[in-house]
């Protein structure tokens, strides 16, 4: 792990990219709060208490949950927690996204940016941590990612309900003339038992949100939480099956135009010709722009309806430049090949990893290469943002999981100052790391300069979404265990190779920050991993290659969960060592982990015998704070391997909602499964090949197994739940195809190696 | 043109080759109907023509005769659908955009089958992609609903 050393040496990323970047100011600019952004937009008769609660003089009480809604049920948590300390039921508040702005940064998407594995307590990884969250500060990224949510918002959304109570009871209490100790609150109102006399918060929240807040805040023990740590019923379900207007696709304005994009299909690449005279000509048909963005270039159709846009794209005729990376999936491998080949940086080198394997007899050492695709996001909802420039200023309407960034891009590339954008952040037809980015955003924000002060939703076709995405790279993995005679490992080396996600999302969204230092998340997933091995070592290289890529559900642990948990179950074998007890072994000093295997194992009765045909896989993954252990169960069938149950434990250290959580999980996993199973997305000609879901398909409610979770709180520290079902969900069927076919298949998608039904 | 949707009668201009979707969310203003795909191949777009669950992304509106219903106009009197009912009772949607295709897939499933098997099930929700994984709750809410349907609920 590293020491106080390591890091004096060696910059790591997101330290480096904050301190280049010109953010670092003193200790008084973190500690002074940022302006609430409710204050200029209240209702008549409306008080606001903090960036989060919003009281009407009509007892309507708003709470702002600042992030992104994709699907994981983050909107409904977030308004638990101010609803849990103001006494209120959720069924009894509104609950809006709010504002792009600052005061709604988040901190804990950082706080793991440090070279650390997140079971290290010493003071150095602490130190860091609470570095990393003045740095989020500085950055005052309102972004929704890292599995963060509720740990950035468990503290201090609890507080804003806490605070706005206080400040109601105290103004109740100057307004009955009784001592504040004497008054009660429950559903949203103030009651004064000894008098028997009431107020709603509605009858005292002008009076209360002019106080000034307390200075102190006591929040409520677990004990006694009313709604935290029990399901709800979530704020959006209603709206989800009645076909509301939620989302960025549905936004409609008055007099609003239609439109899409046509961008190079080889990224980066320029138009060389371009003939647009037909396109222009198709009925329906207003403008073609030009569109220049630091995602690439291509054009933008302005039409009278979504359908004239898309005929319009498809009849445009460019022939565009040669792009900067290699042509196909061929040469894109072997620069990855290539790259193992350099030394890395060690994110994790515990022993003396060259000494082990020096005198090992041949016979003890265990070797694999293994090999993971570039993947597409694919949400169900393609890209699209609609947007109008009037008077000089920008209105943008889109599902975005960073809304102070489309704020500060959108005004850069219309050229406009920050206050005069305005961002209404929608609902999103999942994101899964997809909608961190800003293409989308931009595209319609510089047609709307263009459209003659009109407003205009650009919806990108399938296809386009497809073969523009940022794109979870592809890696290779190089790794070598020296077993002892007990058959466990004393020494393992894993190298890994792949395009470094952080200097891609640099270079799009803040070009003038050059990054230094490795990037961990090549190695996350891998380095991390609560084992001790005498000799352990895991270094990432990066490799050139200038394909867009970005965060894809867990990111590097997508990647290095089944590289890790795959070659373990090769030492389980090779040295003769059940799987589960391989674990076990090895994870002792972590009983947290020990904790959830044994979780998981008992529940899928690891270990009973099977009936012929039938097998079981097991891995497990630390990710964003929590632990997760998952089997899978297969079965062969004449058409084909079926993918029966899947059983999932993990360690989330406090559950805020049960309900929520399970739905994550599974979720999580039928992502991992999904892109397991078949996906891939391949590259000839320089251009993506795959377009629609018919080339890129997804898990099938027929392909989809039954599932068995269990929720553990152990750990005393809380942990992240939207992504961490993804990662050990490959390596789990990898093993259990294994365990029944006796084929070990390490590259990835595993339908080229067996089929599926 | 002139189409029937949700019951509601409308007269639109638009090039017949345009497909049901777009018209309905562009010209009708129908925006329960998603759009995922184009090609009929992840369901987002479901509506019901004449009760059959169709495929409205690649359906040319003017080959469209039949009295066209959406997510917006499947609730009676007021009241959510049996399916929506048990969409809600199962808390079933997760981001939710492909849930207006995967109900009324499933309001079509139970108009043929009264108490649909799971074979039925995988049948006539296969084409339905859901990305969030919804589909353990979508097979549970379908056969809460054919409960709530069959008692008139």
């Amino acid at each position: 792990m590293a020491s106080v050393g390591k890091i004096a040496r060696r910059t790591f990323l997101i330290g480096a990219a904050a301190i280049a970047g010109g953010v670092a100011v003193g200790y008084y600019y973190y500690r002074k709060p940022f302006p609430n952004p409710l204050e200029g937009d209240l209702a008549k008769g409306e008080a606001t208490f903090n960036p989060y609660v919003k009281i009407g003089a009509d007892n309507t009480i708003t709470i702002v949950a600042p992030r992104a809604e994709m699907g994981q049920g983050i909107s409904t948590t977030l308004a638990a927690m101010v609803a849990e300390e103001l006494d209120v039921d959720l069924d009894q508040v509104k609950v809006e996204h709010g504002p792009a702005s600052y005061a709604y940064y988040n901190a804990a998407i950082l706080e793991e940016g440090g070279p650390f594995a997140f079971f290290d307590e010493s003071m150095t990884a602490e130190a860091v941590r609470a570095g990393m969250g003045v740095i989020g500060k500085f950055l005052a990224l309102q972004a929704t990612g890292g599995s963060a949510s509720t740990r950035d918002g468990f503290d201090k959304m609890r507080q804003a309900g806490a605070a706005a109570r206080q400040m109601l009871i105290a103004a109740a209490a100057q307004k009955l003339g009784v001592a504040a100790a004497e008054l009660e609150t429950a559903n949203g109102s103030i009651l004064h038992k000894a008098s028997g006399k009431s107020l709603t918060y509605g009858a005292v929240a002008a009076a209360a949100a002019a106080m000034a807040p307390p200075a102190e805040v006591r929040l409520k023990d677990k004990a006694d939480w009313k709604l935290l740590g029990k399901s709800q019923k979530r704020i959006d379900m209603l709206a989800k099956v009645t076909g509301a207007p939620i989302f960025g696709i549905d936004v409609r304005l008055p007099d609003m135009l239609y439109g899409t994009v046509k961008m190079s299909p080889r990224f980066w690449a320029r138009p060389v010709t371009a003939d647009l005279s037909k396109a222009e000509k198709m009925p329906g048909v207003i403008k073609i722009v030009s569109i220049e963005t630091n995602y690439g270039h291509g054009f933008g159709i302005i039409a009278e309806n979504t359908w004239a846009a898309f005929k319009a794209a498809e009849a445009i005729d460019a022939k565009w430049a040669d792009p900067e990376y290699p042509l196909d999936s061929a040469a894109i491998a072997e620069v990855l090949k290539q790259a193992l080949g350099a030394k890395g940086s060690a994110m994790r080198d515990d022993g003396d990893v060259d000494t082990a394997f020096a005198d090992a007899p041949r016979e003890r050492i265990v070797e694999a290469d293994y090999a993971v695709p570039y993947l597409a996001h694919a949400t169900m909802e393609p890209m699209n943002a609609t947007a109008q420039l009037k008077n000089g200023a920008l209105d943008i309407w889109c599902g975005n999981q960073a809304p102070t960034l489309v704020r500060q891009l959108c005004a850069n590339a219309v050229g406009i100052e920050q206050d005069k954008v305005t961002v209404h952040t929608t609902f999103m037809g999942g994101g899964f790391g997809r909608r961190v980015e800003m293409d989308y955003a931009l595209c319609a924000a510089l047609m709307a300069k263009q459209a003659g002060g009109r407003p205009v939703k650009v919806t990108w076709t399938r296809e386009e979404d497809m073969r523009h995405d940022a794109y979870r790279p592809a890696a290779v993995g190089k790794f070598q265990a020296r077993l002892g005679d007990d058959g466990l490992p004393v020494a393992v080396d894993m190298k890994i190779a792949s395009p470094s996600v952080i200097a891609g999302t640099l270079r799009r969204l803040f070009p003038s920050i050059s990054p230094l230092g490795p990037d961990k998340t090549i190695v996350d997933g891998a380095y991390d991993q609560p084992y001790t091995i005498p000799n352990y070592r895991v270094s990432g290289i990066a490799a050139t290659v200038s394909i867009p890529v970005g965060s894809w559900r867990s990111v590097g642990s997508s990647i290095n969960s089944f590289f890790h948990e795959g070659f373990l179950d090769e030492i389980a074998v090779a040295g003769k060592t059940d799987p589960v007890e391989l674990r076990k072994m090895l994870m002792a000093a972590y009983p947290a982990a020990v904790k959830v295997v044994e979780k998981v194992a008992a529940m899928a009765k690891w270990g009973e015998a099977l009936p012929a045909g039938k097998a079981k896989g097991m891995a497990f993954t630390l990710c964003f704070g929590s632990w997760v252990g998952e089997i899978v169960q297969v079965a062969d069938t004449p058409a084909g391997i079926r993918i029966e149950k899947v059983w999932i434990a993990a360690d989330v250290g406090t559950a805020l909602d049960p309900d929520i959580i399970e739905a994550q999980l599974i979720s999580a996993a039928i992502y991992g499964l999904s892109a397991a199973v078949a996906q891939e997305i391949t590259f000839a000609d320089g251009m993506v090949e795959q377009s629609n879901f018919h080339d890129y398909d997804a898990m099938r409610i027929f392909q989809c197994p039954t599932f068995e979770v269990a929720i553990l709180e152990n750990f005393h520290k809380m942990g992240g739940v939207g992504e961490i079902g993804t990662p050990p969900a490959a390596p789990a069927l990898a093993n259990a195809v294994f365990a029944l076919t006796g084929k070990r298949i390490r590259t990835l998608p595993l339908s080229k190696g067996v089929a599926f039904a | 043109m002139r189409l029937t949707v949700d019951g509601q009668q409308f007269d639109i201009n638009a090039d017949p080759e345009m497909p049901l979707l777009w018209a309905l969310r562009d010209l009708m203003g129908k925006t329960g109907p998603k759009f995922g795909c184009g090609i009929a191949a992840c369901g987002a777009c479901t509506v019901n023509v004449d009760g059959q669950a169709v495929r409205s992304c690649s359906l040319p509106v003017g080959q469209v005769t039949g009295a066209v219903t959406t997510i917006e106009g499947i609730g009676i009197d007021g009241k959510l659908h049996p399916v929506q009912q048990a969409w809600l009772e199962e808390q079933v949607a997760q981001c939710g955009y492909c849930q207006a295709g995967q109900i009324m897939s499933a309001v079509a499933l139970l108009e043929e089958v009264a108490a649909p098997s799971d074979a039925d099930i995988d049948d006539a929700m296969g084409g339905n992609l859901c990305r969030c994984g919804t589909y353990p709750k979508i097979r549970t809410a379908i056969k809460r609903a054919a409960v709530l349907k069959t008692a008139g609920l």
